[in-house]
């Protein structure tokens, strides 16, 4: 359950920066982010904003040019790239605009594949796997294959691979982009539900709608700075130039 | 992590690609695995061939070095005479003059051509002896006085195998060079084609059937007193006939073999056959395992998305690395599993014909240890071309990677 304060995820002046020839692109320009454990976290913005590379330090799939990050209080910025897979692998569950289900496995083994990763045994995979086949209603849909079933039964094929090693923290990238409205409501409730069991989540959005809709915090993002944080209780927009609790 | 059952779903994904890639291994393996089991039977069949006689008896033959039936374009034979000088060489036992004739050879009205071969009369024993214990499986060996009677390999016996149609017991009667004469006895099989399809005639007899002179004959053989008298026999029997034929030391008009260099060479030419097939095997190997590194290098370009999600989802390096180089390691085994397949079945095939052929009676084997090492190998194939391949998916940066 909740508890109130805990930061689950720190971002302390954290930039990412790429080097193109001679230009340096600042994905993300020292940005300050907490997120409290069992909130719903929208970040905002246009493309090129640098809410997806944002959203990619937090999921340590990328490290920050500089800064520090803190996951369920490890600083992932001093990680070598095996501990980062196993940190991803147990603390983080990645849901992204374009599914990303593996064709050659079937819905099955691709909510299994986490798991398998992590060397969780055979009989406890089994029994899990079962449990969130049930939780995102596809029992019935487990031996197909991807191209097998529809773009919002893939979507939670891709909510339930990752809830499967149970990580506190759900990172989800447009996950509505893709859906129609009636489908995407479907995955957004699903994502309601499990903030409500206390997943921490936090996802990328380009809906303003979405965002206030669901989310107790957002970040509006702008050229990768932060231009704003709105919060539920007020929703309305004020100024930040740093966030409050840093 | 299961990275074989992976592996395999992305071979069969694959499809015709994956196959196509398994050629050049499965050609190679086919190659290794038919050669070793066809030439282990052709060593066995060719040396029970050559190695049908006894170890202790040197051949001389008139003209260059030469197998099988002497020809007739033989320039100078030997003969009886000569017979008799190499017999009073003291490391020599006994030395007899032997005709092999080609002729015709009739029973139940159908047609052969066949040899015969002579036993000098007064000779059998020696003449048997030089094939080392012949056995009698029917009727009796040719004893002296038998005039008209000839003795059989044992290849004539079976009607169902002979092509005569009807079986050939002794008391019947055969038709050689339209000449009646009655068989006295059937041989015991020797595995050699040589001698199970020989007739065994008097030497007089043979020579008035085929017209020859009766002082020449096609080669001489000398039993040795023992074995460690081979080398000494050889010179000297080397010496006297280039005294008798007037010829100097390496400008011999004859030859004298000894049964281990006649295996020698046997086994030369077998070995550089084997020799000449492991290189183009090894080519083809070559040539499976860079077609191996290509299909990865594509496979790994393919699924850069898939590699993404992996590393998304936790996988470490070295689990993108183990799947890559195992899938790799199953390509090259799956094409071993094939060519050995196929290479025991024509392994099989072809000791079946040098059966027929030879009209021997090599038993097929399996060759367990070969199969299992063939297979580790290619396996080991296989994931050594997808290192590489393997080590790029293994380094991939996630984001990039996720982008596809």
């Amino acid at each position: 359950m909740k508890k109130k304060g805990e930061k689950i995820i720190i971002l302390k002046n954290v930039s990412k920066y790429y080097y193109l020839g001679e230009n340096v692109v600042k994905a993300v320009d020292g940005i300050n982010i907490n997120v409290e454990k069992g909130s719903f976290v929208a970040v905002m913005g246009p493309s090129g904003s640098g809410k997806s590379t944002a959203m990619n330090l937090v999921g340590s799939l990328d490290v920050p040019t500089h800064g520090h990050i803190f996951l369920d209080g490890e600083n992932i910025s001093e990680m070598n790239e095996s501990d980062l897979a196993q940190l991803r692998g147990k603390h983080v569950g990645f849901i992204f605009q374009q599914f990303n289900l593996i064709p050659t496995l079937t819905v099955k083994e691709n909510i299994m594949l986490p798991m398998s990763l992590q060397d969780i045994d055979e009989y406890e995979k089994e029994e899990r796997v079962m449990e969130l086949l049930k939780k995102v209603d596809l029992l019935d849909r487990a031996e197909h294959y991807p191209n097998q079933v529809s773009g919002g039964e893939q979507q939670r094929v891709a909510i339930a691979r990752a809830l499967a090693n149970d990580p506190p923290v759900i990172l989800a990238d447009e996950p509505t982009g893709n859906l129609d409205t009636h489908t995407g409501e479907r995955v957004m409730d699903v994502l309601k539900r499990l903030n409500q069991e206390g997943k921490t989540i936090v996802m990328v959005t380009h809906s303003p709608e979405l965002a206030k809709e669901y989310a107790d915090i957002i970040y509006w993002l702008k050229d990768g700075k932060i231009e704003k944080i709105t919060t539920r209780k007020s929703k309305s927009m004020k100024k930040v130039g740093k966030w409050k609790g840093d | 992590m299961n990275y074989f059952r992976f592996a395999f779903r992305n071979l069969r994904k694959k499809g015709v690609r994956s196959w196509l890639t398994l050629l050049g291994i499965f050609i190679g393996i086919l190659a290794v695995v038919s050669l070793i089991t066809l030439g282990n039977a052709m060593k066995v069949a060719v040396t029970s061939q050559f190695g049908a006689g006894n170890t202790e008896v040197i051949t001389i033959q008139a003209g260059g070095l030469q197998y099988g039936p002497p020809g007739s374009f033989v320039t100078k034979p030997l003969t009886t005479e000569d017979a008799e000088a190499i017999k009073r060489i003291s490391s020599v036992e006994f030395a007899v003059g032997r005709n092999i004739k080609t002729g015709k050879f009739e029973y139940n009205g159908i047609l052969e051509i066949g040899s015969a071969i002579s036993v000098p009369e007064g000779y059998e024993r020696e003449v048997y002896e030089i094939l080392d214990d012949v056995e009698i499986e029917y009727g009796r060996l040719l004893e002296s006085g038998d005039s008209g009677k000839v003795v059989l390999g044992y290849n004539f016996y079976d009607g169902k195998t002979n092509s005569f149609g009807k079986d050939i017991v002794p008391g019947r009667t055969v038709l050689i060079n339209d000449e009646k004469f009655e068989v006295a006895g059937i041989l015991k099989k020797k595995g050699s084609l040589l001698y199970d399809w020989t007739v065994f005639i008097y030497e007089d007899e043979l020579n008035e059937l085929m017209g020859n002179d009766g002082d020449s004959v096609d080669m001489i053989e000398a039993k040795i007193k023992s074995k460690d008298l081979m080398d000494r026999a050889e010179e000297e029997i080397e010496k006297l006939m280039r005294q008798r034929r007037n010829v100097d030391a390496g400008e011999e008009d004859f030859s004298v073999t000894t049964p281990e260099a006649t295996l020698e060479t046997v086994n030369s030419v077998l070995g550089a056959i084997q020799a000449f097939i492991i290189i183009i095997a090894s080519i083809s190997i070559l040539v499976g395992s860079i077609g191996i590194v290509n299909t990865m290098t594509t496979s790994v370009l393919e699924r850069t998305k898939e590699i993404g999600i992996m590393k998304s989802v936790g996988a470490r390096n070295s689990q993108i690395f183990s799947q890559f180089f195992i899938e790799s390691g199953f390509l090259g085994l799956v094409g071993g599993i094939f060519g050995a397949f196929f290479g025991i079945l024509i392994g099989y095939i072809g000791t079946l014909a040098i059966n027929n052929w030879l009209g021997s009676g090599i038993g097929f084997q399996i060759d367990y240890i070969l199969i299992f090492f063939t297979l580790i190998g290619s396996f080991l194939i296989g994931a050594i071309a997808g290192i590489t391949p393997a080590m790029q998916a293994a380094k991939q940066n996630p984001v990039e990677a996720l982008r596809g």
